[in-house]
């Protein structure tokens, strides 16, 4: 019924025109579409943000307007107007009162992964009992948490609490005129997560399941900043493995995160955001800038992501090697089908000596889908003996999908070691036939065919993440052959 | 009768290979097949065990009491019939217990069983391993992938013998075994032949058919069973080679 209520207000708002001397009204749970300083103010005076947030967005703002969205993938959409998205949006109120209320196919997704009963109500927005409500859980982390310094709040806390740790650190690694998305992401930015984890501390916990309550309605500019000091380690888990039924049109998140002398962060990402229907209609466009920063020596960034959902995705998490012996890791697994649009891969910008990258990309393509790698290994001059070896494969399901693979390779420092290679493949006729000859369907035989294919960025991922990630490629690929 | 094969015609891209072919296999029963290449040995597996681009023109396959020529290959395997792979297909990253599990709850599925759990699982691995004397250092690889010609062939008996079917048919996998090897596949099928099950054992060499006795030995030509006789016929193969018969059912056609 809320759902239906927000919507009709969407519709309103959407069409009534534009109305002058709205950002005094602070009351107001929406901001009108279009985007100009008055909006920028509305949501920081929302937020009740200190002015040094304020100038912030202003200048990104600013920044924005004079930039021109980015042409250069391989992805094809509507134009999208900016002046008609809504910035702010106060969040959602859970208020369906049983699963009964729920779309019976999200259920029915939902058991697919083996999703909890309760984790299922939050994640639909049933209104949960007070036990696991997501602020007990919270609180029991951030016990845990505490005890070793580690802060982990939402950005909105750690601009409060922590002001002089996200002073120095936001944009530090992706500043706002970094790109198009970077900038609009800066000066709209709804919500977020801050990590912070002390010199020498290894952090107790995955940050997963705090994350996944904590996350799930953080809408759609939202803002990571992790911050690991001096020989700290920490495995960050975004996202949620269950689908997002989000009507959000376009997604431009940031994510940055440092890491000082010997300290790792692993960081994953399960992306399965709505990807339109069969005919492509619908779908979450997903404009991401995710940019890890290994400053001191020896330290060491690894993505791991897999990605299943929104109908555009336009990603390229990477890493600056500055300090020497660092090292830069990507694994990634893109999964499209029917008429989703993937470009997708890394940057491994190679600074410090002796910086070391690995890149392993998986493309799986189906249905009418198309899927790009995009990559680019940089060697600057001072990066004596800087190794990288990248190798990205392609699978095709079916022929009527594509995938591209474009490889920049900048090196200039002799010393150093550019490794790429490249693969194309399809599911054979025998294997299928082989499959389906030991009693296996042929459905089942291709997730066992594509798990095996993209086992190993799947090994990179934390075990529990793994196993949702595992069926949520057998899901995502349903019906794709027949 | 386990498996009745009534006037069989398949054809490849339009062209015919099997022409009218009739075999009849009871329970507890073990059949060679044996003929020059290219006769259609293998061609009539794919056509038992519903290969795609395998179609068949006319005739009838019966199998437990139904006629399975529009069966998907995977209910078939799930209703008793396994292939033993002349060739072998290597599934990269599918670990052999995975690809196991896999299969055995598919089956388990179709006969509206529970998933097998996970203990009992690993113990029945155990057993079967020995049985055909397979290392774990391949049962914890991926599916084939780098395996040796005889390893590929001693992996297809132990999917057998976990499988547990029917029928099974072995397309040549006496091909490129050694002498021990041999005898481990032979060991497999002897341990597990009961007088529930049958087998179809495709192969060129008689060697196989000495530790594996066959009820009856059948010579495919052209397409069609041209002549069947006792153990001794596939004994006189060997020793005469296949011209005479070649001879015999030209002259007769
Ligand atoms: N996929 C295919 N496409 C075209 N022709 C085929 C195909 N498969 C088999 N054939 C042809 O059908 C005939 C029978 O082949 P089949 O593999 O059944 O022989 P076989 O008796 O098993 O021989 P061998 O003893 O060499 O294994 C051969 O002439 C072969 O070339
Ligand atoms: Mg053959």
């Amino acid at each position: 019924m809320e759902v239906q209520q927000n919507d009709n207000i969407l519709e309103q708002v959407t069409t009534s025109d534009y109305k002058y001397g709205f950002y005094t009204d602070i009351e107001n749970d929406m901001a009108p579409p279009g985007l100009n300083e008055d909006i920028v103010r509305f949501i920081s005076a929302k937020k009740e943000e200190p002015e040094w947030m304020l100038e912030f967005r202003l200048k990104a703002f600013r920044h924005w307007q004079n930039l021109s969205e980015p042409g250069w993938a391989h992805i094809q959409y509507p134009k999208i107007n900016y002046q008609d998205i809504i910035y702010y949006a106060a969040p959602k109120k859970k208020s369906l009162a049983s699963l009964d209320e729920v779309d019976p196919e999200l259920l029915d997704t939902f058991n697919k992964l083996g999703i909890s009963l309760e984790e299922q109500k939050m994640l639909s927005g049933v209104a949960v009992d007070a036990v696991i409500d997501s602020v007990s859980v919270k609180t029991t982390f951030q016990d845990t948490l505490a005890k070793h310094g580690i802060i982990f709040c939402s950005f909105s806390e750690a601009v409060r609490e922590h002001p002089e740790l996200v002073k120095k650190y936001m944009g530090s690694v992706v500043p706002y005129t970094d790109n198009y998305f970077a900038a609009l992401n800066s000066a709209v930015f709804s919500d977020g997560s801050f990590c912070f984890i002390p010199a020498g501390v290894r952090c107790p916990l995955e940050l997963s399941t705090y994350f996944r309550i904590n996350a799930a309605n953080t809408g759609q500019f939202e803002r990571t900043l992790i911050v690991a000091e001096s020989g700290s380690y920490v495995s960050y888990m975004e996202g949620c493995t269950a689908p997002q039924r989000d009507e959000n049109q376009l997604h431009a998140a940031i994510v940055e995160i440092v890491a000082m002398d010997h300290a790792e962060v692993k960081y994953s990402t399960v992306q399965n955001w709505y990807p339109g229907d069969k005919e492509g209609k619908g779908g979450v466009y997903n404009f991401v800038t995710k940019r890890g920063l290994c400053k001191g020596r020896s330290s060491k960034i690894s993505w791991t992501q897999v990605e299943t959902g929104s109908s555009i995705t336009w990603k390229y998490p990477s890493c600056v090697l500055m300090g020497d012996n660092s090292v830069g890791e990507f694994y990634s697994v893109a999964v499209t089908n029917n008429f989703q649009q993937a470009d997708t891969g890394t940057k491994m910008i190679h600074i410090g000596k002796n910086t070391r990258s690995t890149v392993i990309s998986k493309g799986i393509s189906a249905g009418r889908s198309n899927n790009a790698y995009r990559g680019l290994v940089k060697i600057l001059p001072g990066a004596v003996n800087a190794r990288n070896f990248s190798q990205c494969d392609s699978l095709l399901l079916g022929d009527q999908c594509g995938a591209h693979t474009f490889p920049y390779i900048e090196a200039k420092n002799e010393t150093s070691i550019v490794e790429h290679e490249a693969t194309t493949s399809k599911i054979s006729e025998d294997q299928l036939f082989y499959c389906n000859q030991r009693g296996i369907d042929t459905e089942k035989a291709i997730g066992l065919i594509v798990n095996g294919y993209a086992k190993e960025v799947l090994n990179k991922l934390p075990m529990e993440f793994a196993v949702e990630a595992q069926k949520l490629l057998a899901i995502t690929l349903e019906g794709s052959v027949g | 009768m386990l498996l009745n094969i009534k006037n069989l015609h398949v054809e490849i891209d339009g062209k015919e290979i099997i022409k009218g072919l009739n075999l009849g296999v009871n329970q507890g029963e073990v059949h060679a097949i044996m003929g020059p290449n290219g006769t259609g040995k293998s061609t009539l597996a794919a056509a038992i065990t519903g290969r795609e681009g395998y179609e068949i023109t006319a005739g009838e396959i019966w199998f437990k009491g139904t006629n399975i020529v529009d069966m998907e290959p995977d209910e078939r395997a799930n209703l008793g019939i396994f292939l033993s792979f002349q060739y072998p297909v290597e599934i990269p990253g599918v670990s052999m217990t995975n690809f196991m599990r896999t299969a055995i709850n598919a089956k388990r599925e179709y006969q509206g069983l529970p998933p097998v759990p996970a203990g009992e699982f690993l113990k029945m691995m155990e057993e079967k391993k020995n049985l055909v004397e397979i290392h774990s250092k391949l049962t914890n690889r991926s599916v084939n992938e780098g395996f040796s010609g005889g390893e590929k062939k001693r992996n297809e008996i132990f999917q057998m013998a976990m499988l547990e079917p029917s029928l099974a048919i072995l397309d040549e996998t006496d091909s490129g075994l050694d002498i021990d090897a041999l005898k481990v596949v032979a060991k497999g099928v002897n341990q597990l032949k009961s007088g529930e099950n049958a087998f179809v054992i495709i192969t060129h060499y008689q060697r196989l058919l000495d530790y594996i006795v066959p009820d009856f030995v059948h010579v495919l030509f052209d397409g069609k069973i041209v002549k069947t006789g006792g153990k001794n016929l596939a004994l006189e193969l060997e020793a005469k080679g296949y011209e005479w018969i070649k001879e015999q059912h030209l002259f007769e056609a």
